[in-house]
């Protein structure tokens, strides 16, 4: 305190009168510049846009927002974006967690290639993904031929497909998650452990994993909340039918086309707060995941 | 290493055979679900020889989605690369009120659907939008015109190079910059001298990321476009077009150029990952 007040003394600040309010003093200049123009841009390329999408879907009025939201084909359109993208997260976060495990753990041929190669459906642009996924998975492609023949299952234009493409893009965020945090587990918890008798499981399951699992669940949460928006790679592979095979995403492209510009400001206003409690209740349970493995 | 050192099934190290299943496991799940879509990809496109596989390349409705694509990337990547140095800037070089706040909100456009960030767009300068109309009278067209494609893709990558830069300056502090200062640098002197050095191999991190998804994206663009052929048609557009024409040879094609931007992307971020490492430890996730 002490040195910040004769710091303010000593060296003029920067800022007008009214951001020195706002900031602590600095010899550093550009704050009132740089300030200004981040929140001129965010304002006009980010939050006034999305105010747009509150004051058309408000134009509704009470009733006519709930008579747009509550339509059979808009609640099965929730249920098939919102179940199925848990499902593609649950997915995600059982072999992206080994995926961790092997790349931090062990040492292979080809090891720095198969770490970078888990960003690619963050580089790969989802209509690559999508037309791809389909063709490997339709009943004439590599995978779905296999399938179709052995299983008898139909994949390509059924809701697995969705869940297969919603897999592939969230697969990088448990992988990326639980990395690093694994990566800097410290190695004398586990040897403490393993001396003091514990077997191998449960020196996995008792120590790693509880120290592991916040960061588990920010990548579902993460790959989960990926999915939920997802477009481009699920409209090919998703056959979209009404009822069936229909996302959210895409029933508000279709109420795009028809000009039903409220409706398909009422379902995304609902997917957005309908996503946000979803990742509110996670992070909840995040924190408290690490309070109690803290205590 | 110390694995070795301790035999074959050390007390904190995995048996051989838990480790040859978990590798296997790992490998084949990343086989079926990144390189054989990768693969097919290329198969796809190259199934009637090199002669098909070029010709939907040079085809003039393709060159135009190519041109379209460098176009709108050449201004979203710079837009959104001057506002991540500014808000990187104030966000770390300073204390002030509300940060936490600025950097949630910085991040937002990540949690928004790509469908929602062109249904955005569309509500405020749609023909039925907020002040569509009056952009109307005024003989200014956004929607279904380069401009709403520019400004979804700037929502899409809105975050890529601030969220890489603001973690490794703030890591870096002040105390360089004071120096310069303190030396009789002016401000523009001391960024281009002391800080842009010390970020540039962040910088670069962010700009990749922002450019790759800025050349990709298809929600967002996809709902602005009007999918005008040899307009307002991007290069994922275009795939989606000729795939929905049946026109499996021409999609992969241009889908693989696609693909090998995106292959090119992973290893460039691979190589800047591992030959500056340290520098940009704050920014690796």
């Amino acid at each position: 305190m002490v040195a910040a007040a004769s710091t303010d003394t000593v060296l003029p600040s920067s800022g007008g009168t009214v951001l020195s309010v706002l900031k602590k003093p600095s010899v550093i200049p550009g704050f009132g510049l740089t300030l200004g123009f981040t929140l001129t841009y965010l304002g006009l390329i980010v939050l006034l846009p999305l105010a747009a999408l509150t004051i058309k879907a408000g134009g509704l009025g009470w009733s006519g927002f709930w008579n747009a939201v509550l339509t059979p084909r808009v609640l099965s359109a929730f249920q098939v974006s919102f179940g199925l993208s848990l499902a593609a997260a649950a997915v995600n976060a059982v072999f992206g967690f080994i995926v961790a495990w092997v790349l931090v753990r062990y040492r292979f041929p080809g090891h720095r290639i198969v770490d970078a190669l888990v960003d690619l459906p963050f580089a790969l642009p989802t209509a690559v993904a999508g037309i791809a996924l389909s063709a490997l998975y339709a009943p004439n492609g590599w995978i779905g031929k296999l399938l179709m023949d052995w299983f008898g299952l139909k994949v390509a234009f059924t809701p697995i497909g969705i869940a297969i493409a919603l897999t592939f893009i969230g697969l990088p965020f448990v992988v990326r998650t639980v990395q690093p945090i694994l990566q800097d587990l410290p190695p004398e918890e586990e040897e403490a452990a393993a001396s003091l008798g514990a077997s191998r499981w449960q020196t996995f399951s008792r120590v790693v994993f509880p120290a592991l699992l916040p960061a588990l669940v920010t990548g579902f949460a993460l790959a989960f909340a990926r999915a939920v928006g997802e477009y481009g790679s699920v409209i090919f592979i998703a056959g979209n039918m009404p009822g069936i095979s229909e996302i959210v995403p895409l029933l508000i492209v279709i109420k795009l086309e028809q000009y039903d510009y409220g409706g398909a400001a009422a379902v995304g206003t609902m997917m957005l707060v309908v996503s946000f409690f979803l990742l509110l209740i996670l992070n909840l349970l995040q924190a408290w995941m690490r309070w109690r493995h803290a205590r | 290493m110390l694995a070795k050192a301790r035999g074959h099934a050390p007390a904190t190290g995995d048996s051989a055979l838990v480790r040859a299943l978990m590798i296997a496991t790992a490998l084949g799940f990343l086989l079926l679900f990144l390189v054989l879509p990768l693969a097919s990809v290329f198969v796809e496109a190259l199934r009637r020889g090199v002669g098909a596989y070029w010709a939907a390349l040079v085809e003039p409705d393709a060159l135009a989605a190519i041109q379209l694509t460098l176009t709108v990337a050449a201004i979203a990547v710079p837009m959104n690369l001057v506002f991540g140095i500014a808000a990187s800037w104030c966000i770390a070089k300073f204390d002030f009120r509300g940060k936490d706040l600025l950097i949630t909100l910085i991040d937002l456009p990540f949690s928004v659907s790509p469908v929602i960030s062109g249904l955005i767009y569309v509500l405020l300068f749609g023909l039925h939008g907020l002040i569509g109309p009056f952009l109307k009278s005024q003989g200014i067209q956004i929607i279904f015109a380069v401009p709403g494609l520019v400004l979804a893709t700037v929502f899409v990558t809105f975050p890529f190079v601030a969220r890489e830069l603001i973690p490794l300056m703030q890591e870096q502090g002040t105390e360089e910059e004071e120096a310069a200062l303190v030396l009789g640098a002016s401000g523009w002197q001391t960024f281009w001298r002391v800080t842009l050095p010390n970020i540039k191999w962040g910088l670069m991190y962010g700009v990749l990321l922002c450019n790759a998804r800025a050349m990709g994206e298809f929600g967002a663009v996809s709902v602005v476009s009007g999918h005008i052929r040899g307009e307002t048609n991007t290069m994922p557009l275009h795939v989606e077009i000729l795939y929905n024409e049946y026109n499996f040879v021409a999609a992969f094609s241009v889908a693989s150029v696609l693909a090998l931007l995106a292959l090119v992307t992973l290893v460039a971020k691979a190589v800047l990952e591992w030959r500056f490492g340290a520098e940009l430890a704050a920014t690796r996730h």
